[in-house]
């Protein structure tokens, strides 16, 4: 047997650990998208009326949108009306503190590796999760709160700070910006809000772990982040997902504002399920990610992408203000068959804004990981500059990877630089690590992060090291 | 130790070692000689595990144990260390952290705990002195732009660092000016004692002024076709290999 066919064996030995059904109660709407499921989504969560006409709204023109096929991937379409809107964890009473909190709910935080008694204890971080759509536990609000920070579920934030959700929400990303994002606005049953005041920097990381549980649901939550000027934010988005056979859709938004002097720091693990060896079932992930800098702004993405059979993902900035700067630091890496087309946008429309973009494709199995970017530079962003680096890594020769680098340059002072590399593991690489008594297995894990490095490197470090785990966890046997 | 029984090997159907015979003790130093092609380096690959070479005839046991189904990998855990010729780079993985993964996959196999960072940082700083290599070397990427006597010092840290039974230096005297041969031989002589051995593979008597052997082994055409002392590396350095090409003939 050759090398190449022993690593497509093993490809596909290699199941998703994460497979695992929390048995909780829930509360589910009936399947099925029209505008009596938006009004009863809207009341169930005791909606203001505007927010209600905003999500009919959107619902109306959605309607009149067609699902877009530019990416490089293929699928069977989801049926929209197959997918059940509303599904909450049925609560007993208000949860105060973790101790009330279902503990089947908290065996499946532990099964991923996230005690939250352990994080909390250990690493001073707030964590607000969502499970199936609505917050469960929401930790560390009070002492936030000195410092005038707000962090809260977004259903939470409809209710006490209505006036910030109603000036910010959709204003980075439109209701109407694309086929999903308008779902989103129509049907999204929840997410995270956050607010840092003035000058305030956040003292903690804060943290979110999203996680999809009810079989035929998809999640729809919608983040919402804004750093009022001078302040300073590290947020944390973890995602992980049980195997499910049939696909999961999952749509959301995420829109973050860095008013001026602001900086945002946005990571994100993504971790759901890739669906089996044969390619079946998975999670469809289409988000849309975008934030605004204003002047002397920065806002960074970094990402590391493991999981989903299908994701489309373009964490992009707009950089309006002058002297504002963005960067996109990503990893994402497809097996089996898993399908990825992810990138970012830059848009410079400020004066001496800057952008940076590493992105790090690894492909293995039958996979197919492509890098889609947008580096465009309005006419009066003078003194523009741009820095793109984007690497693939192939593993075997049934997986594919491609680059799709767009550069539109409407200012002559603009300076853009990109540079893109493909390279393999060589046998060679692994040779040498086995003889020093590193197994295969150790040894992809040893390769792949030394070169994501750049973008680990990004990531705060109790999250690189899950991130690293994961990374090795996910090419577990993908080369023989 | 290391005992070789009627080794055949091929690659692609090519036919480079023919029956070869060897045998190291504890506390040996041997070296292994011959023109190009000989198959030298298949040698000290195929004792090491590598997998593309097919092994058609012999056995290779070491410490008693047939190792020839075993994985590279097992083979660097019961002792067995090659010193490769031509290293490779691995972006992004410092030394530390890949010498550090090696030592402790090592003791894991073997059911120790991790080493103490505190220990492995003390060892380190100790061999890195032998070796006399720089600070900043630690945190470099493993290979990546390291100078010619840079890689060959690297590999006997790294040699230094895991403290094997047996070490195969393989042409590790190619690429290095005479100062870099003197600190990388005074590093192999440091390491040796009773309870391991070394394997020299080289083409030329240079680094076995610095390194004395107590075998000299002839390699020609798949076979080890003659055994010596140390003086008949200087014989080959004075006369080549022609003499050896004549005797084989008749």
């Amino acid at each position: 047997m050759t090398e190449e066919d022993k690593i497509l064996q093993e490809v596909t030995t290699t199941d998703y650990k994460y497979g695992f059904v929390t048995d909780i109660d829930s509360d589910t709407i009936k399947k099925g998208l029209n505008e009596d499921v938006i009004r009863l989504i809207s009341m169930k969560k005791n909606e203001p009326d505007w927010l209600l006409e905003w999500r009919l709204d959107a619902f109306r023109k959605f309607q009149k949108m067609t699902e877009p096929e530019w990416a490089n991937v293929t699928y069977d379409k989801p049926d929209l009306q197959s997918i059940s809107y509303y599904s909450a964890p049925k609560p007993k009473k208000t949860l105060e503190s973790l101790d009330e909190v279902d503990p089947e709910l908290l065996k499946t935080f532990e099964k991923l590796g996230i005690s939250l008694e352990e994080q909390k204890r250990l690493t001073g971080v707030a964590v607000d999760i969502v499970v199936d759509s609505v917050s469960v536990a929401t930790s560390f609000k009070e002492k936030l709160g000195e410092l005038g920070i707000i962090f809260c579920s977004i259903s939470e934030a409809i209710q006490k700070h209505p006036e910030l959700v109603k000036k910010y929400i959709g204003s980075v990303v439109p209701k109407t910006d694309n086929f999903y994002a308008a779902l989103n606005s129509a049907v999204f049953t929840d997410g995270s809000f956050c607010y840092i005041p003035k000058g305030t920097r956040c003292p903690m990381e804060l943290s979110t772990y999203f996680r999809i549980n009810q079989a035929g649901t998809g999640q729809f939550e919608r983040t919402l982040l804004i750093a009022d000027e001078g302040s300073y934010v590290s947020y944390l988005e973890g995602c992980t997902a049980p195997s499910r056979d049939e696909n999961q859709l999952h749509a959301a938004v995420v829109e973050l504002i860095a008013l001026d002097d602001a900086e945002i720091k946005y990571s994100t693990v993504q971790n759901w399920y890739p669906g089996n060896k044969e390619g079946k079932g998975g999670v469809f992930n289409f988000v849309t990610k975008r934030g605004i800098c204003h002047k002397s702004a920065k806002i960074s993405w970094t990402q590391v992408e493991t999981g989903s059979a299908v994701t489309w993902k373009y964490p992009s900035c707009i950089l309006k203000g002058d002297n504002s700067i963005g960067e996109f630091f990503s990893v994402a890496v497809t097996n089996n068959y898993q399908q990825a087309d992810t990138g970012t946008k830059m848009i410079h429309v400020g004066k001496n804004t800057k952008s940076t973009i590493i992105s790090k494709g690894i492909s293995a199995g039958k996979s197919n990981g492509n890098y889609r970017g947008l580096v465009k530079i309005m006419k009066g962003a003078e003194n523009a500059r741009n820095f793109s680096q984007c690497d693939s890594l192939l593993m075997g020769d049934q997986c594919g990877s491609h680059t799709f680098p767009y550069i539109e340059v409407k200012n002559k002072s603009a300076r853009i630089e990109h540079e893109a590399t493909t390279s393999k593991i060589g046998e060679d690489q692994l040779f040498y690590c086995n003889q020093r008594g590193i197994g295969t297995d150790e040894a992809i894990g040893l390769i792949v992060n030394g070169y994501c490095k750049d973008v680990l490197n990004q990531l705060p470090m109790e999250f690189a090291v899950e991130a690293q785990k994961l990374l090795s966890l996910s090419l577990e046997g993908s080369v023989g | 130790m290391l005992k070789i029984k009627d080794l055949s090997v091929e690659i692609e159907g090519n036919k480079i070692l023919k029956g070869l015979n060897l045998e190291m003790n504890k506390g040996e130093v041997h070296a292994i000689m011959g023109p190009n092609g000989a198959g030298k380096s298949t040698l000290s690959a195929v004792i090491a595990g590598r997998e593309e070479y097919e092994v058609t005839g012999g056995t290779i046991e070491f410490e008693g144990k047939d190792i020839m189904d075993m994985a590279p990998e097992e083979r660097a855990h019961l002792g067995i260390f090659l010193s490769f010729q031509y290293p490779v780079e691995i972006p992004g993985v410092s030394v530390t952290n890949f010498i550090k993964t090696a030592i402790n996959e090592s003791r894991k196999a073997t059911d120790l705990d991790p080493m103490p960072a505190k220990d492995l940082l003390k060892k380190m700083r100790d061999k890195q002195e032998l070796l006399e290599m720089d600070k900043t070397f630690m945190s470099r990427s493993i290979n990546e732009g390291f100078s010619g006597g840079e890689k060959k010092r690297n590999e006997i840290f790294q040699m230094a660092m895991l403290d094997p039974k047996l070490a195969i230096l393989d042409e590790t005297d190619s690429g290095l000016d005479i100062d870099a041969l003197r600190i990388v031989a005074n590093g192999v002589n440091k390491l040796k004692n009773d309870n391991n051995a070394v394997m020299i593979i080289t083409h030329y008597q240079r680094l076995l002024d610095h390194i004395v052997p107590d075998f000299v082994h002839v390699l020609f055409d798949g076979k080890i076709v003659k055994t010596g002392d140390k003086n008949l590396a200087l014989r080959l350095e004075d006369q080549g290999y022609d003499w050896i090409k004549q005797e084989q003939k008749v």
